[in-house]
């Protein structure tokens, strides 16, 4: 009946296990927020998904910030004095046992009188009585059932955000009038010469008009604003013709409708609208869980806490942070401006900042810079610059962040637009000019009949669809795009930059030789249980690497911060740690982090550890080198240099201690010689390069947690089908092309019927849905083909 | 004879309630977050039967 895994958070649970209500559980926080579920009869939360939870971290002190008045004011978005209502990201929130618990809150505490998830965005949103509970309260019941709202800086700056809702209200007024137009222009169609029919067309055809102002005013409005742009930069982008087709159709109609020439074209002019607006929507696709905008904000605290002179704790807004200020950095909290060590055992993880997963040791008077994370105890520092100016945030203030990577990329659809306005421009007025010499009465028919049916719609959508649909094919298999211009980009790269630390080495493993004499059994199992007894993360690595052994009692057990640990077992006593500490004379320069190890004071020899690159690294290379241009950008320095180069093409280009500064520039140079760059990154120090370079992927473990600002996100185990994902980004673009060549072919036999003067509005109401129609199942069917070769 | 018009005001009047309570369920945010709704309405039913902690807890006793 029993099986090891927690009830609570299902992780494996080994001695320690704890058994409550005939439940285990693999701590005591799990079976604490088992504790304080059961007793407010919420334990559905486990009937719903099984093991559902997370183990709640300790939160000492850590949001103590909250209690601050203008912190609060922030985060608040409605507050009337009674009752204040907060948005929370949680990004915990992952089933449907997470909805039902937070839509529960009030159950826990009767403060809280409603709550609401957003599942897509992670947020819940929290409606409280303010005069006998507080944010600070609500925040820290959240968790102390494990789910930690995470507060950030950015929550600071932006403020409230808007929806913007306006196309969905653009497309439902479309398509609320191309319905009612169609039915109304229905009769017309048919061209009976029954009597109440002539009776009742004006009125029919003023209420066809009336349909058609709001699509004309209101949901075109984007095509005439976009228009303008591009003409007053000289761009001929698509929504120009598209433009001029709807002034041109609206104008035509309204002529047609008062001068009694026919029934116009409004239900053609609506039905245009609908389907474009609709492609749009479809294009509009976005992972409202991810973000692709982050910049440091996102990850520093809001507040941290500052030591007065007089010893007093109080929390302090990151912006407040003066040079000079004494802070408290407590476990598990990240460093907010760079400064100096005072007090208290450091051990920084940089994992954001550089993608480096081991924590480096620091001891008092070292330098700390922002970004890291403290992780073991409370340590004390003095701040030396303020957060803008410190070393990694400095970074944002290049010119690269203020850019708008889409602005400066012309689109294949915007590439064809130009000709294609050109080109209709001249048939309009050629064919008007030789029917002025004909018959000068249907020249004016002829040009407005060659710009409406002329007009792009079908082009319009080819792109919007192919892509849309490769965005979503993408998606599935865990590679997010930001928008359907990073897939034109992506088509077009011919070098691939990657980063090294995280993004080509796996965080997870490294792997480790020895090198000396070979140990004893008895020596081996002496290894394996000194390094239990310690944290340092070289230890851990160690201990997961060496062969299981029989746990014994350790006589004795020192750990000496900064050099090594050192273990006895009866007669027997090891010691494990830097050249130094074991009693070796120190050698010369090594650049590979390595582990000296000596048995009763005889120097035995020594672990040396190696990143572990991730499974099928040569073969995505060998697979990418025959088409585009690698090279690997790393801020270590070289001990790897030998490793890489056995395993990658030998055209790969090697560079080592580049800052995050000269990654940037390195993309820069490149691309000045005009290469388009691909960078694959995945820490802060990657942001630049990511920023500058054409396409940015950050390659994540875990694409909830944070990831630096990019056009793309890739889970990490998808990384060897980075060549699959460029090809069919490749095959998208071309499929956009056939789609045009279709579009074309509609265009020429309606342009047929324009030239010769016999455009007739039923023939615009079929032209116009069918060819849409047909560009989007083509598309579609086209796309969807080509992706089962991703697997 | 003015029948038509009559019927065609209906038609539109229709359309345009519609048409208006489109319009409000977007400004209510009921087209803002397509995914929870979906789970949400199917919790309704455990929320009863939790309630008697006896039948829950020899539930939950069978399931193991």
């Amino acid at each position: 009946m029993e099986s090891s895994t927690c009830f609570h958070c299902g992780d494996l649970s080994d001695s320690s296990t704890i058994f409550f209500d005939d439940k285990s559980f693999c701590c005591q926080g799990c079976k604490t927020v088992y504790e304080i579920f059961s007793e407010n009869d919420l334990t559905c939360y486990y009937d719903l998904q099984s093991a559902p939870g997370t183990t709640p971290k300790d939160i000492q002190g850590k949001y103590d910030f909250l209690s601050q008045q203008n912190i609060i004011d922030k985060l608040v978005e409605f507050d009337d004095g009674k009752s204040q209502i907060a948005t929370l990201y949680i990004p915990i929130i992952h089933c449907s046992s997470c909805i039902w618990i937070l839509e529960n809150l009030n159950k826990l505490n009767s403060h809280i009188s409603s709550s609401q998830v957003d599942f897509g965005k992670k947020t819940v949103r929290l409606q409280y009585n303010s005069q006998n509970y507080s944010l600070k309260e609500a925040v820290i019941l959240l968790s102390s059932i494990g789910y930690d709202p995470y507060i950030s800086l950015e929550d600071f700056s932006t403020g409230k955000n808007q929806v913007n809702r306006s196309l969905i209200y653009k497309l439902g007024i479309a398509g609320f009038a191309f319905g009612n137009v169609m039915f109304l222009s229905f009769p017309e169609y048919f061209e009976v010469k029954e009597f109440w029919l002539d009776q009742y067309k004006p009125f029919f055809r003023w209420l066809m008009f009336a349909f058609s102002l709001p699509v004309v005013l209101y949901s075109s409005q984007d095509y005439y604003i976009s228009a303008y742009k591009g003409l007053r930069a000289r761009v001929l982008n698509i929504d120009v013709p598209i433009a001029l087709g709807i002034i041109v159709l609206f104008l035509r109609s309204t002529f047609d409708i008062i001068f009694d020439h026919g029934s116009g074209f409004f239900d053609s002019l609506t039905g245009l609208l609908f389907f474009l607006l609709l492609g749009k929507f479809f294009q509009q696709r976005t992972y409202s869980f991810l973000s692709f905008e982050r910049d440091y904000k996102s990850y520093f605290p809001i507040a941290i806490t500052k030591i007065s002179k007089n010893g007093e704790e109080h929390p302090i807004q990151v912006y407040d942070i003066k040079k000079g200020d004494r802070l408290l950095i407590r476990n598990e909290e990240l460093i907010p401006v760079d400064g100096v060590l005072i007090k208290g055992r450091a051990k920084i993880d940089y994992s954001f900042v550089t993608g480096e997963s081991d924590a480096l040791s620091k001891v008092s008077g070292d330098k700390l810079f922002a970004g890291g994370k403290q992780t073991s105890g409370s340590i004390e520092m003095e701040a030396l610059k303020s957060v803008e100016q410190s070393y990694l945030t400095q970074l944002w203030g290049n010119d690269v962040f203020n850019k708008v990577k889409e602005d400066s990329f012309t689109t294949l659809t915007n590439l064809i637009s130009k000709r294609f306005t050109i080109i209709v421009l001249s048939i309009a007025f050629i064919s008007t000019a030789f029917w002025l010499f004909v018959d000068s009465s249907k020249a004016l028919n002829v040009f407005t009949s060659v710009l409406i049916i002329a007009c792009p719609c079908a082009i319009a959508l080819a792109a919007p669809f192919t892509l849309g649909n490769i965005l979503r094919i993408f998606g599935k298999h865990k590679f997010y795009l930001k928008n359907a211009t990073v897939i034109e980009q992506l088509a077009a790269i011919d070098t691939i930059i990657f980063d090294k630390t995280g993004t080509i080495t796996s965080n997870k493993q490294s792997t480790a030789t020895y090198e000396g004499d070979a140990l004893s059994l008895s020596e081996e199992v002496l290894l394996k249980n000194t390094l239990r007894g310690s944290n340092h993360p070289l230890s851990r690595t160690l201990y997961d690497l060496l062969e299981e052994n029989d746990i014994i009692m350790l006589d004795q057990f020192e750990e000496h911060v900064g050099q090594g640990i050192q273990g006895m077992h009866q007669q027997d006593s090891i010691k494990i740690g830097s050249a130094n500490f074991v009693g070796k004379p120190s050698e010369t320069a090594v650049l590979n982090t390595s582990v000296h190890i000596s048995s009763n004071d005889a120097y035995k020899g020594k672990y040396t550890f190696y990143n572990s690159y991730r499974k099928g690294l040569s073969q995505l290379f060998n697979k990418l080198k025959k088409n585009y241009d690698l090279a690997i950008l790393s801020g270590d320095n070289e001990g790897e240099i030998e490793n890489l180069k056995k395993l990658l093409p030998a055209r790969t280009k090697l560079l080592f201690n580049q800052k995050p500064d000269d990654k940037l520039e390195y993309i820069k140079h490149h691309q000045s010689e005009g290469a388009k760059v691909l960078m694959i990154g995945d820490g802060l120090n990657d942001a630049g390069a990511l920023a500058q370079s054409n396409v940015g992927i950050a390659l994540s473990e875990n694409v909830n947690v944070f990831s630096p600002a990019c056009d793309a996100i890739l889970d990490a185990e998808k990384f060897n089908s980075l060549s699959d994902f460029i090809n069919l980004s490749k095959s998208a673009i071309k499929i956009v092309k056939w789609a045009f060549v279709l579009s074309f072919m509609y265009n020429v036999v309606g342009v047929s019927f324009a030239v010769t003067g016999r455009l007739e509005p039923v023939v615009a109401a079929i032209l116009m849905p069918l060819s849409s129609i047909s560009i989007v199942v083509f598309t579609t069917i086209a796309t969807n083909v080509t992706a089962r070769k991703l697997k | 004879m003015s029948v038509i018009y009559l019927l065609l005001s209906l038609s539109i009047l229709v359309a345009v309630i519609f048409f208006v309570a489109f319009i409000f369920a977007v400004k209510n945010g009921q087209y803002d977050d397509s995914y929870t709704p979906s789970v949400r309405m199917l919790f309704e039913d455990e929320l009863v039967k939790e309630k008697p902690i006896t039948i829950k807890k020899s539930k939950l006793t069978n399931q193991e």
